[in-house]
């Protein structure tokens, strides 16, 4: 949670900054965003490639495993298109496209921006926080009403790091190899879904 | 964006061989990145007088939006459980 604040805390700063015209023109205009996300990006992977857990899971749980992340992005992209059209206020592929962040806000804000523009962009930092955070608060009721799991889904991307610790005390520590492994595998689903959404 | 799964393929490739080594660095380098790129959304954000005129709309949006995936992960997440879980525990 600690480590949310600190990066929404940065955008806000950027957003005071530069509504206050305190930001030259040549720093808006000349936007070296495309290669920090490059670097980035790089560094995922090195984190990704280096990272033994996912073979390790694998190994302990068997391809099992794999059924709740699948579970989480189609339970996620059919709930988000559901209430999308009955609200009617985004297109289709704009709420999917959002939604594939899974809470991933970081990347996701980033990637939407460069596809589709800053206010779609700024939807989808908006609401993948707001995923974290709902997950952080109804973790309990979440568990108590559609199951132990049910935490770890809605964590999407976020339940190998910030929200792992309030998923080991709600659903036990019997889940933590499955919610980190489900983190690894929808966070790396991230880059590839919201591409996917935002070129249809 | 080809670019950007080539460049995370390339990682993904040098971590494999790195990892053995202790990369400590690496948190700290994706944290850093991941500030400045927000800080620098926030720039654009902050210039841009449609998105700052309509701010309560994109929060509703959001809320739409987040609302939907978080209700449908849970039931998907409900079936599984049910179906593939439950029994073994037992």
């Amino acid at each position: 949670m600690k480590g949310s604040i600190i990066i929404v805390s940065f955008f806000i700063l950027g957003v005071i900054l530069s509504y206050s015209d305190w930001i030259p023109q040549s720093v808006i205009e000349n936007d070296i965003t495309i290669y920090i996300l490059y670097l980035l990006m790089f560094f995922v992977g090195i984190s990704v490639g280096s990272d033994r857990t996912v073979f390790s899971a694998v190994k302990q749980q068997g391809f099992k495993i794999f059924i709740l992340p699948i579970g989480t992005i189609i339970g996620t992209l059919a709930g988000s298109a559901i209430t999308g059209l009955l609200y009617g206020g985004r297109s289709l592929t704009d709420c999917l496209a959002v939604a594939s962040g899974f809470g991933y806000y970081s990347l996701s804000s980033i990637f939407i921006t460069e596809f589709k523009g800053a206010e779609l962009g700024t939807v989808a930092l908006v609401s993948n926080v707001l995923r974290e955070i709902i997950t952080l608060l109804f973790a309990p009721l979440l568990a108590y009403y559609f199951g132990k799991l049910a935490p770890i889904s809605s964590g999407g991307a976020t339940t190998m790091d910030t929200t792992l610790p309030i998923i080991t005390k709600v659903s036990g520590k019997e889940f933590i190899v499955i919610s980190v492994f489900h983190g690894i595998i929808v966070d790396f689903s991230v880059p590839f879904l919201v591409t996917f959404f935002c070129t249809l | 964006m080809l670019t950007v799964i080539g460049i995370m393929a390339a990682g993904i490739f040098l971590g494999y061989l790195l990892r053995k080594k202790r990369l400590a660095f690496v948190p700290k380098i994706i944290s850093l990145a991941i500030y400045a790129l927000l800080f620098f959304l926030g720039i654009t954000v902050g210039a841009n007088r449609d998105i700052m005129d309509n701010l309560g709309t994109i929060g509703l949006d959001a809320l739409v939006i987040t609302s939907g995936a978080v209700i449908g992960s849970a039931f998907a997440a409900l079936f599984i459980y049910k179906r593939f879980f439950k029994e073994e525990k037992k």
